[in-house]
């Protein structure tokens, strides 16, 4: 059992947690993620690191509200406990002075992206980051993203904050300028990290992304996340999570994470019925008191 | 007292031990298994038992004891079953293998120790695999023989992966007063055992009642702890004190024919749908969340010849496919998987098709699988491995209806703990190199066994493995040499 020390939501929808891990704590880097597993009959999902404290023994998750995991796990509260969390798994990103780097960052991906941003400006780069949501309140870690880098530029798709617009725009508009970039990094969406791709490969410019298959076990055995990069099968969980931007058959990722859809459907509603049942029970109970 | 010394129990000369018909195992009825996740085999009752054991013709140098990877003295309990000394017959096993409850369901008996019984000469081999089963079921509910530990020496042994070797190194370690406690990567003990071999033939149940006999006996487990990752080897043995460690992390990652279409929705390697289904439960959605596709009445094959294969496609069968293939590029002589499974997916009408292999999976135009273009194959000259090649037959290529493909050809290294501990020498395949007798790696106090070194292979092998580590390990720590 991981004890959650504290819990809290970044956004409608996204909650951070502060859970007790010393062992992952300490040997957590930029780029890699952990497994959890809430109760005995739920799945084993892949969930983001966003950072760690070795001292204190405690490791930052961020989760996004999606299906009936990530909703259940969003309804856990400090105090509460996560029956399994296994991690750090994943290559972590590999940190050089490139020079200038781009991160990037769509959605609750921002909190990948925050740990490798962070780590670059340590190592000396010239950190530009961009954050885009879908709206101003889906904004997440600006304070911390401003805090690690050189320039931070923010969209959102409806322009209620920042700049309207997507991420993309704004890498487009660097590559306009004429700004040197040595190396792009870009966690979200999958169609944003295509299309940062497709940019900037015209310019030859290494790019780096996150990706996010379905995963079972998360530790190398079972093969559910291959990916095809180059043609080729690899697996995220030992060989990535993080791939060269310009060789991901992002086509084949889509389809694939699209293969249970019917079964995540049918457990969000049946989560769904059960909640609304639950809620019309409690009211039935308070009338009756 | 030497072995032939000893007065045989037997009231049978050998000659009427030799007209004993070998005791057919009792088992669920092919129709009715195919569609249920129970066991197979229900196991001898103590008359059967008694019965068979009076077949042994108690040689005086047992084969079969040489022939057992972890060298179970099988003419002693053989002869205390005979007596009706049931639990003396699972304490006498116990000396050599942690495991017997396992072992008497999964061992490729037919290899070992029944392999070379001197009753196949004549007559078929003493049961000698249902015998094993039989006295560790008919032990578990008393509780079991908990064997007494020596006194304890004060080393601490780190097991990394709770595997068959992994368990077998535990108790091995823990009788002889080490401190041993097991690194597991995954939430639940157990390995191979509860996320590869079906329920139907190796139950849950079972491998939860070994592992709790091993926590009795002092065997300490902790899961959810990636070694190389949540921790490495050094920092085990520099800072958390461990005195030596031993390496079963098991097969790694799937290997995949690289074959146009493999990665199409519905295509599976045999490790992915065999850990949704054994140890994510996926069969009891919606009430477990893991989900995986809809079997039903669907066609499915499985493509490979080994145990795994047949497990995979067997699981496949019992969540309703209605045809359910297995494709092999050889012929039945050359398959793998033990005998009895081949056998047992025969009867509950598994479709072989032999001498085939796919060059080709084909889809609906939206990435999901529709077919699998196939092609037939004929044995040519040897190879490598001493098997006859298969050679594609020119013309031969057909199209095979599927919805669901399961790719079981094999595993390849999983690079984690090989990458993250300097100094820990691999072969040209990854697998980490251990020496044969001694289960030593390149680095001091470092062994390894099981898949991880030998590549994919079978639980009793891996026990072996446990065995000579385990030995090699108390050597190692009473002796400080290397």
């Amino acid at each position: 059992m991981f004890k959650i020390i504290h819990a809290q939501f970044l956004a409608p929808g996204i909650k951070r947690f502060v859970i007790e891990a010393p062992r992952i704590a300490r040997k957590q880097k930029p780029g890699q993620f952990v497994m959890l597993r809430i109760y005995e009959e739920g799945e084993r999902i892949p969930v983001t690191i966003e950072n760690s404290d070795p001292e204190k023994g405690t490791i930052n998750i961020v989760v996004q509200s999606a299906g009936k995991t990530t909703n259940l796990l969003n309804a856990l509260e400090t105090g509460d406990s996560i029956l399994d969390v296994v991690g750090p798994l994943g290559k972590p990103s590999e940190i050089a002075n490139y020079g200038t780097a781009v991160v990037v960052g769509g959605g609750v991906g921002t909190a990948m992206a925050f740990p490798t941003a962070s780590a670059l400006k340590r190592a000396g780069n010239r950190v530009i980051s961009i954050v885009g949501a879908r709206n101003k309140e889906l904004v997440i870690l600006e304070k911390e993203m401003r805090a690690v880098s050189d320039a931070l530029l923010i969209t959102t798709d409806d322009g209620s904050y920042a700049d309207k617009g997507f991420v993309t725009d704004k890498v487009r508009q660097l590559i306009e300028n004429g700004t040197r970039i040595d190396l792009v990094v870009a966690v979200g969406p999958i169609v944003m990290m295509k299309a940062v791709s497709e940019l900037t490969r015209k310019e030859n410019i290494h790019t780096v992304v996150s990706l996010n298959p379905i995963m079972i076990d998360g530790t190398g055995m079972c093969g559910g996340c291959r990916v095809l990069i180059d043609g080729k099968s690899e697996f995220a969980c030992v060989d990535g999570p993080e791939f060269d931007g310009h060789k991901v058959n992002f086509e084949v990722l889509v389809q694939r994470n699209a293969m249970y859809r019917d079964a995540e459907r049918q457990s969000m509603e049946e989560f769904q019925s059960l909640q609304k049942a639950d809620a019309e029970e409690s009211a039935r109970q308070g009338d009756q008191r | 007292m030497s072995p032939t010394a000893t007065k045989s129990k037997n009231p049978l000369s050998p000659k009427d031990r030799i007209k004993v018909p070998r005791q057919l195992m009792p088992e669920q009825p092919a129709e009715a298994r195919a569609h249920n996740f129970e066991e197979v085999n229900l196991g001898y009752s103590a008359e059967l038992a008694q019965q068979e054991a009076l077949r042994c013709l108690e040689c005086a140098k047992p084969t079969c004891t040489d022939n057992c990877p972890v060298g179970i003295d099988v003419k002693e309990f053989v002869s205390r079953i005979v007596i009706g000394d049931f639990l003396g017959a699972a304490a006498k096993i116990r000396e050599a293998n942690v495991l017997p409850a396992i072992t008497g369901r999964v061992c490729p008996q037919e290899d070992q120790c029944e392999g070379k019984c001197l009753l196949s000469k004549k007559v078929k081999p003493l049961g000698i695999g249902y015998l094993e089963r039989f006295v560790a079921d008919y032990e578990q509910p008393m509780g079991g023989n908990v064997v007494p530990s020596a006194p304890p020496t004060g080393n601490k042994v780190a097991v990394v992966g709770s595997g068959p070797s992994g368990l077998t190194v535990a108790g091995d370690l823990i009788q002889k007063g080490h401190k041993v406690r097991v690194f597991e990567a995954l939430h639940e003990i157990g390995g191979v055992l509860v996320y590869g071999i079906p329920e139907f033939r190796l139950p849950k149940q079972i491998v939860r009642e070994q592992i709790e006999y091993m926590r009795k006996m002092g065997v300490e487990f902790e899961t959810d702890v990636v070694v190389g990752r949540t921790v490495t080897i050094d920092e085990l043995l520099e800072e958390e004190g461990y005195d030596a460690i031993y390496i079963g992390t098991g097969a790694g990652l799937p290997q995949f024919m690289n074959v146009p279409g493999e990665h199409l929705n519905g295509v599976y390697s045999a490790n992915e749908f065999l850990t949704r289904i054994n140890l994510m439960k996926a069969y009891k959605f919606p009430v477990y969340d893991e989900p995986m596709l809809d079997l039903k009445g669907k066609s499915v094959a499985v493509i490979g010849g080994g145990n795994t294969a047949l497990d995979a496609i067997r699981c496949a069968l019992r969540l309703g496919a209605g045809k359910a293939y297995v494709i092999y590029r050889r012929s039945e002589a050359e398959m793998p998987a033990r005998a009895e499974e081949v056998h047992h997916a025969q009867q509950e009408g598994i479709d072989f098709q032999m001498l085939t292999a796919p060059v080709e999976f084909l889809s609906d135009g939206k990435g999901w699988l529709t077919s699998a273009r196939c092609v037939r194959m004929e044995l040519g000259e040897p190879d490598s491995s001493g098997r006859r090649r298969p050679v594609p037959k020119a013309g031969s290529e057909f199209n095979l209806p599927l919805s669901v493909a399961i790719i079981a050809i094999g595993t390849s290294a999983n690079p984690i703990v090989q990458s993250t501990t300097p100094g820990l020498g691999t072969n040209k395949s990854g697998y980490i190199q251990a020496s044969e007798e001694k289960q030593r790696t390149t680095r001091k106090g470092v062994f390894a066994g099981g898949d991880i070194v030998t590549g994919a292979a079978t639980v009793i092998l891996a026990m072996g493995a446990g065995r000579r580590a385990a030995t090699s390990i108390h050597e190692y720590l009473t002796t400080d040499e290397w």
